[in-house]
């Protein structure tokens, strides 16, 4: 349901503005697959506060404080505390006061089952939210799954749609690597050219960019030049770059770690000033200045972004307020250290995810645990989420099959130093056939 | 003296696995989580212990032997469709397999060489596991929980997630571990070990065959550490390439020289104690592995030996 109802907080719609007719338009291409189901939400606009108590909703927050994913980890919970702290200003979830619950799991999967377990026996938690890394929501899913807690994932990774989870985890406001490399591919061979070698680690997250932007360009009468899979552990890579034919129009690379500076020097050393065109995945320069010494080479490539970092690239009011209030400046940096660059692609997913969950609470009348049925049966009846402050990053498509969202992407290049957005896609163009019904799965 | 130190011992542990057996009763449900694992956890360090505390041999590799159990385990279940029994049947016997011909090669060296040696297979089989990660799932790994179906005990279903089935199958895996270790070590093998600890010149001119006495340590803690493995696929449904990196050999070393090497409750004591430590201060401050690093410093200098170690060394000396 789409209310008409704004108050002085609710976002000016922007040029995206999902309407139910662009959400029936968008949603048409799929519509065979039964995605669509039943409600729209806006949960800014709509939010009541009637019935509230001052027992507050816990939410558990699973964060990578530390282990490799600690910059995402750092961003992600101020994203969290910001978000939390406004739903409170705004009268809570179902007036009742939001209180998050944070436990590091290192990054690490073994960990992170344990911190299901502490948040939800120990911590009595309502739900479990916040996870990125693909490997600790494969580890920790399933205990929440044996627990039976909601679990909220904010991971990009392709293993809730894929069916491989179960019934109570969600991805509701991220789109997944599969999406976004179906969203962006056809602008790749498109505008850059249509031989494509691919770069990427040799682990899961780079497996996914191979399996389907390999599979996109075949879809597309692209080539792929050459598959070409970098060792996590690698620190040299000039052996690689001889593997590239010489007929390569494009380097789709997507690298991840410490190791992404010495990367592009060395392909910079590599092809000098003639070289195939370069487009990479965000994901490589998230917390990374891209006037960092070593990076000039990247100057004129191109690069996927979820949510572009520099304000100018998508300068709506729900993006601005957003930006605002989680503390982060034009450039994507923190506003109290320059230095600190946010992990902007992503992290915008934490805000959006307890918006979401504030509506299923509110939406399903949920009051406590032996609630869930409903909560969860509620979610999968969502058809979406409209662009505004709830939603910065644009409106999203959410398939109740795969508890998992579509939404907007963007192409970035990088020039005079900074990100500048080229092209935005729409939300039908990461769209793809699930492969999973959860619904038809037990709770 | 054989004879009273294996009393004392068996009552120890017997006091041990039934204060584990009633605790169970009173614990809160997150403790009651938490012990089910510790309790695994140290099934897998006192096969550590086995070859590091009673025969000297430090590996790095260890977590080479409880990832195959674990892989053997859940990809039987995945991809052969084998019921959880044949699982751990048929990762016991790889384990077992792959435990013998890592010791033919590896035991041909000794002291910082063997140690290099265990990292590098421990290595090999964690890049091995990404190498055909269309197999095995690269580092996501995978869930088995769908796959397990139910345990039928006196006509009633029950899900191996159940936290009373879970605590009690980990129960009696440590229980099996702390009886069979100690007959071992008190058996006239066990002495024999403990000899090439101590001297493996002297038991070698004494006439033993040190090389056999070592590659059956080596197998009999490769195994049970496979099968820890297995029963941790089993219990808690994730198989990932966690369990095989080089942390998840470190770990056991750390446990166990925490606990106290070549004591047979010191590895139980030591996970109990790491894992409640991490816990604990991960809830406190995010620097927590500094704390626990320096909080472990402090311990091994109080206690050189471990925990129980030291305590055998000054005061309980029956202790086994």
């Amino acid at each position: 349901m789409m209310s008409k109802k704004k108050d002085e907080n609710v976002d000016q719609q922007s040029e995206l503005n999902l309407t139910r007719r662009s959400v029936l338009g968008a949603s048409a291409a799929i519509a065979g697959a039964g995605i669509i189901g039943s409600q729209l939400i806006d949960p800014v606009a709509k939010t009541a506060y009637a019935a509230g108590s001052d027992e507050p909703i816990r939410i558990g927050f699973q964060a990578h404080r530390t282990g490799i994913g600690a910059l995402y980890g750092r961003w992600y919970e101020r994203t969290t505390n910001a978000a939390a702290k406004y739903i409170n200003s705004i009268g809570g979830i179902a007036g009742r006061p939001i209180e998050i619950i944070t436990e590091d799991d290192g990054t690490d999967p073994k960990r992170g089952a344990d911190v299901v377990e502490k948040l939800a026996t120990k911590h009595n938690v309502d739900f479990v939210y916040g996870t990125l890394f693909s490997h600790v929501v494969m580890g920790s899913a399933p205990r929440a799954g044996e627990l039976k807690i909601p679990y909220f994932v904010v991971s990009e990774g392709y293993h809730v749609a894929s069916g491989a989870l179960n019934r109570y985890v969600f991805q509701p406001c991220i789109t997944d690597v599969r999406s976004q490399i179906t969203a962006v591919s056809n602008w790749i061979f498109g505008n850059l050219g249509k031989n494509v070698a691919l770069i990427y680690p040799d682990y899961a997250f780079g497996y996914d960019h191979r399996d389907y932007a390999s599979a996109a360009a075949a879809k597309s009468g692209a080539k792929i030049t050459a598959k070409i899979a970098i060792p996590p552990t690698a620190s040299s890579f000039t052996r690689y770059f001889v593997k590239i034919p010489k007929n390569t129009d494009v380097i789709y690379h997507v690298m991840v770690g410490p190791g992404v500076l010495t990367f592009v020097r060395e392909m910079g050393e590599h092809y000098g000033t003639r070289h195939p065109k370069l487009f990479g995945f965000i994901d490589s320069l998230e917390g990374v200045n891209i006037n960092s010494p070593g990076l000039e080479f990247l100057d004129g490539s191109h690069f996927w972004e979820a949510m572009p970092r520099y304000a100018d690239g998508y300068a709506t009011s729900g993006s601005n307020f957003y930006r605002d209030k989680v503390g982060v400046d034009n450039t994507g940096a923190s506003k109290s250290d320059s230095k600190d660059v946010s992990a902007y692609s992503h992290m915008f997913g934490c805000w959006e995810t307890l918006f979401a969950i504030k509506e299923a609470v509110e939406q399903s009348g949920y009051k406590s645990k032996k609630d869930y049925k409903t909560l969860i049966e509620t979610f999968e009846g969502f058809a979406g989420f409209n662009e505004g402050i709830a939603h910065p990053q644009g409106s999203k498509v959410f398939s109740g099959k795969t508890h998992q969202c579509y939404g907007q992407q963007f192409v970035s290049q990088v020039k005079n130093g900074k990100f500048n957005v080229v092209h935005r896609t729409s939300i039908a163009d990461g769209m793809y056939e699930p492969e999973t019904d959860y619904t038809k799965k037990s709770l | 003296m054989k004879r009273k130190s294996l009393i004392y011992s068996l009552f120890m542990k017997g006091g041990v696995i039934l204060i584990l057996f009633l605790i169970q009763f009173i614990l809160p449900t997150y403790h009651h989580s938490s012990f089910s694992k510790i309790m695994i956890l140290a099934s897998y360090a006192i096969a550590y212990n086995f070859l590091l505390g009673y025969t000297g041999l430090m590996s790095l590799g260890h977590a080479m032997f409880f990832a195959s159990g674990m892989y053997t385990m859940g990809l039987s279940i995945l991809y052969l469709g084998f019921t959880p029994l044949e699982g751990l049947i048929f990762g016991t016997i790889l384990t077992l397999t792959i435990s013998i011909v890592f010791g033919l090669f590896a035991l041909r060296t000794s002291g910082v060489s063997f140690l290099i040696v265990t990292l590098m297979f421990g290595q090999t089989l964690y890049l091995a596991i990404l190498y055909y990660n269309e197999f095995t799932f690269g580092q996501d790994g995978f869930s088995i929980t769908t796959y397990l179906g139910t345990l039928v005990i006196f006509g009633k279903e029950h899900l191996y997630s159940n936290p009373t089935i879970r605590y009690n199958f980990a129960l009696i895996m440590l229980a099996v571990y702390l009886i069979i270790t100690t007959i071992i070590i008190l058996s006239p093998i066990g002495r024999i070990l403990i000899a090439i600890r101590e001297n493996e010149a002297r038991t070698q001119l004494l006439g033993y065959n040190v090389f056999s006495y070592k590659l059956f340590a080596l197998t009999f803690s490769g195994t049970l550490a496979g099968i820890s493995g297995a029963m941790h696929a089993l219990l808690f449904s994730y198989i990932g390439t966690t369990f095989a990196e080089i942390h998840h050999s470190i770990s056991p070393l750390l446990w166990t020289l925490l606990g106290g090497a070549g004591t047979v409750i010191g590895p139980l004591l030591g996970t109990g104690v790491m894992y409640y430590l991490i816990d604990f201060i991960s809830g406190i401050t995010s620097n927590y592995l500094l704390v626990v690093g320096i909080i472990l410093v402090l311990t091994i200098i109080w206690f050189p030996l471990g925990i129980m170690g030291t305590l055998r060394q000054r005061w309980i000396k029956w202790l086994p």
